[in-house]
């Protein structure tokens, strides 16, 4: 469903980004670039005391014209921002959510793995690069 | 597949091959192994050998039976010969030399194919040239393999050049890594049958091609057995064992070889090995992953911890990249910890990628984490990738032939659930109900300790109870959110709660109402609960828990529905669990109490009747009104009703059959009532006023009650000062301390006052009691005296 998928670290850097290969990627990774804004807008908009309320799903962080871009955060500050198709309207915020859920999961997984270093760029996991390719998969 | 028509000489040729290739004698040759060693030996490029593998069906199949191999053989001769690749060549093609597989074994065998195709008798000498399987049957064929070594041994030297495919030129520093590791045999799982390449090689030209590419992965196959490669990096020394059983590593250990013979003696072990899975772990060889897991973990039943697995892992020279794949691979549970049969799989995943097999994309079945039971040979020589080491029969195998891919079904279900319960965290954390609850496990007070509060039945009226509840329950559940504030406020709350309870049932209402308006104070209504709470705790017949707290007032709707259906229900005090997510439940004391009352009276005084049910009614309205902080004010208004409600509450002991708290206090209220007739009018509204005055904690305004009535009887006095003494005790609860369940201080201020409270109202109670034997004496003196006018009136 998604037509890019980004991890973003803690420091605002890309662990992982992968876009259909179709498209122009620029335009994709400089649409999670600018939608990082708008995670920290959210983020600090929720208030230090009720961080633990925060809800990790952030939603749709903002549309263009032809696509959307929703965003989740970890409570450790990793954000994933998922650019959908803006004509795919059968696409519902639960669906959202669950991808969110499985990237989540996987990336979780990827930081068990001891040969992961945090921080480095998600390149060796297999099993996540799976879960992406079965997210992007269905835009195709 | 045409039918294949074959010269006698192509028919030995084939069939000896064949049997070469099928050392399990299954009949079937896995599309790996010998096949594919053969293949490459006849100097094809990879895609014609994949291209013949296709047109012979053996892709289709998985394996290669005999006409699979028949056809491939003679497509390997139209190959060579230069014709196209067609099916129908096969039998086309006349005159077709055998198909030649240079240097795939050794000279002797190029000079036999050679002869072959001139020579019918080469079956002998075939058979000498072709190496004898040592891989799988080497235990069981260990003196075979050794005369097979020994031609073998000095082919291999002799073989001057390695013409072979290309890959295995590639590595010219395959010996020498492999040397290196040779160095260190490992023990005992020489048997080991890395070779067969199982699975390995099922994507035929893939494996090639990607041979050819990693110099790295390719130099694994010249190194000797894994046995070796593990030790390389285990550091254990070479067991004789090793070097008997594998001839081709007796070979590599002892001499220096050249590219070509390193290959080549790769290609035989290869070759020589099963076609098997080769993901099945051996004995030895699972033995010897046990010892070294034990040099981690001594516990086999422990786990081994990422870090100290990631470092021996990492002496193991591969790139980490590769480690991280294994890893992912093996940690079944995704727990970061490696289980004995993880670690076993990531040994042997390991091993093989030393060795020079490709990882898996998917953990092979034999390597999936099963039984602790060690390999069961039964499904030896089955397809590759369905023998599974834990003994699991083959049927089983099959259903987890997606090896990964079945347990990733799991793990979705896995994932889901952890899924569901993120949504549950997230859900929880984004509603309030959650920290909430947390709030209100935080009082200490063994008297609040069952956070919610007990709606004390002080009023009949089970609207009112409910209402009283519901209120109740709304504003506990905004007390976490709120600041621990209003000590004072609950002061005057809890006033108004008592004088609520004083008043009739429009009273109770505005009171109700009232209270409504605190909500928004939850604290107050917390202390209330709090309060009622310890009341509860103090008092004898008080066996209902304290109410869940008070829900927010969204949720109102559906609690006070639950809340109705219980409050009608309930009859004796039960606790509905103090639940956030359920709505608060307000046991009905108030009915039983009430329904009890008259019970209670009809046995004691019939008189008491009108009086009791006079007071009931009066008292069912009350009880709401305990919660009612307008009541509070009104009670520490009056002190009259404070003395009847202290009557009322010092009878529980009249009334011990009485079930629960509040119910039995009103009871007793209305008892008391009963027996003090003159009083009863002013007891009445005593009680019903003192019953909720006690708000905060239920019973307490049951206990006012009881107090206001004992003082009645005897001296109303010193029970208002009692009452007093409770009114302003309750007056100095301090917030509920549930509302301090973000702020430690509050609660263990609001614990302290608590504590304070409960002694108080300790105090109180034995005053009470001492009431209460007083007032009794007084009325067994009443009777006495009541019994000798009698007599005299009917005279």
């Amino acid at each position: 469903m998604a037509v890019c998928v980004a991890v973003i670290a803690k420091e605002n850097y890309p662990l992982y980004i992968r876009s259909v290969p179709t498209e122009n990627e620029l335009k994709f990774h400089y649409m999670v670039h600018t939608s990082l804004d708008v995670v920290d807008e959210k983020i600090s908009a929720m208030g230090k005391a009720l961080v633990d309320q925060r809800e990790l799903y952030l939603g749709l962080l903002y549309p263009t014209e032809d696509y959307k871009v929703y965003g989740y955060v970890t409570n450790s500050k990793v954000k994933f921002v998922m650019v959908v198709d803006a004509s795919n309207t059968a696409l519902r915020d639960n669906e959202i959510r669950s991808m969110f859920r499985k990237l989540h999961n996987s990336y979780t997984d990827v930081m068990c793995n001891p040969f992961y270093d945090p921080g480095d760029r998600i390149q060796s996991s297999r099993a996540f690069d799976g879960m992406v390719t079965s997210m992007m998969i269905q835009v195709c | 597949m045409e039918g294949l028509t074959l010269s006698d000489a192509e028919q030995k040729y084939y069939s000896d091959l064949f049997s070469y290739c099928d050392s399990e004698s299954t009949k079937k040759v896995a599309a790996h192994g010998r096949v594919l060693e053969l293949f490459r030996a006849a100097q094809l490029p990879s895609d014609v050998v994949h291209q013949i593998m296709e047109l012979c069906g053996a892709t289709r199949l998985g394996y290669f039976g005999r006409s699979q191999f028949y056809i491939a053989l003679k497509l390997v001769a139209v190959a060579q010969s230069g014709f196209p690749l067609r099916v129908e060549s096969i039998n086309t093609v006349k005159d077709l030399p055998l198909p030649r597989f240079v240097a795939s074994k050794n000279e002797q065998e190029s000079r036999h194919a050679a002869s072959y195709s001139s020579d019918s008798e080469n079956q002998g000498s075939y058979s000498g040239v072709i190496p004898p399987p040592p891989g799988r049957g080497q235990v069981k064929k260990g003196s075979t393999s050794h005369d097979t070594v020994q031609p073998r041994t000095s082919a291999d030297q002799q073989e001057p050049v390695s013409p072979v495919v290309s890959p295995q030129q590639s590595p010219p520093t395959s010996p020498h890594t492999w040397r290196k590791h040779s160095r260190h045999p490992s023990g005992g799982n020489s048997e080991r049958p890395l070779a067969g390449p199982g699975p390995f090689w099922s994507p035929f030209g893939e494996a090639q091609s990607g041979s050819s590419a990693g110099d790295a992965v390719w130099s694994g196959h010249s190194p000797p057995p894994p046995q070796e490669n593990w030790v390389s990096f285990a550091d254990t020394p070479p067991t004789s064992t090793l070097l008997t059983m594998h001839p081709a590593s007796v070979q590599d250990q002892t001499t220096v070889r050249t590219v070509a013979s390193a290959t080549t003696a790769n290609e035989i072990r290869r070759q020589s090995s099963s076609y098997d899975d080769p993901w099945k772990i051996t004995d030895e060889q699972r033995q010897y992953y046990v010892n070294q897991f034990k040099t981690i973990q001594p516990d086999l039943n422990g786990f081994i911890p990422g870090s100290a697995a990631k470092e021996f892992f990492t002496k193991s020279k591969l790139p980490i990249l590769e480690l991280s794949h294994i890893w992912e691979l093996s940690d079944f549970d995704k727990d970061g910890a490696l289980t004995l049969d993880e670690f076993c799989a990531a040994f042997h995943l390991v091993v093989a990628r030393k060795n020079g097999y490709d990882l898996p994309e998917k953990l092979p079945e034999s390597l999936m984490p099963k039984l602790i039971d060690l390999e069961d040979s039964a499904d030896v020589g089955d397809q590759p990738g369905e023998v599974g080491y834990s003994g699991s029969p083959a049927e089983a195998p099959p259903s987890k032939s997606p090896s990964m891919p079945s347990l990733n079904q799991t793990w979705p279900e896995l994932n889901q659930s952890s899924e569901q319960w993120e949504t549950f965290s997230e859900r929880s954390s984004s509603s309030q109900t959650l920290t909430q609850f947390d709030s209100n496990i935080a009082p200490a007070d063994p008297d609040t300790a069952i956070v919610h509060p007990v709606p004390i039945r002080m009023t009949p009226s089970k609207i009112h109870m409910q209402e009283m509840e519901l209120k109740r329950t709304g504003s506990d559940h905004t007390n976490p959110t709120s600041p621990l504030l209003v000590k004072t406020s609950d002061l005057s709350e809890e006033n108004k709660i008592n004088s609520s309870v004083k008043f009739a049932s429009g009273n109770t209402v505005d009171g109700y109402s009232s209270s409504d308006s605190f909500t928004s104070d939850p604290e107050q209504i917390g202390n209330n609960v709090t309060r009622q709470r310890s009341h509860s705790g103090m008092s004898p017949d008080n066996t209902a828990p304290p109410p869940p707290p008070p829900r927010p007032q969204p949720s109102h709707s559906r609690s006070s529905s639950l809340d109705m259906n219980r409050t009608f229900s309930v009859t004796t005090g039960q606790q509905q669990a103090g639940v956030v997510a359920q709505p608060p439940a307000v046991p009905p004391r108030p009915q039983p109490s009430q329904a009890a009352g008259p019970v209670v009276h009809r046995p004691v005084d019939a008189d008491g009747l009108i009086t009791h049910t006079s007071t009931s009614p009066q008292q069912i309205p009350e009880q709401p009104n305990f919660a009612d902080f307008s009541q509070f004010e009104v009670f520490a208004a009056s002190n009259v009703n404070e003395e009847q409600d202290d009557e009322a509450e010092k009878h529980p002991e009249v009334l011990p059959v009485e079930k629960a708290s509040d119910p039995a206090s009103s009871l007793r209220v209305a008892k008391t009532d009963s027996k003090i007739e003159e009083k009863t009018a002013a007891s009445a509204p005593a009680n019903v006023s003192k019953g909720t005055t006690p708000l905060a904690p239920p019973p307490k305004p049951v206990r006012r009650r009881l107090k206001s009535e004992d003082e009645l009887r005897p001296e109303v006095d010193e029970h208002t000062q009692k009452t007093g003494v409770l009114a302003a005790v309750l007056a100095s609860q301090p917030s509920i301390p549930r509302s301090v369940g973000k702020d430690k201080k509050a609660i263990q201020a609001s614990i302290r006052r608590n504590k304070e409270t409960n002694t108080v109202l300790a105090r109180l109670n034995s005053e009470l009691q001492q009431q209460l034997k007083d007032v009794l004496e007084e009325r067994i003196s009443l009777e006495v005296q009541l019994e000798q006018l009698r007599p005299f009136s009917h005279l």
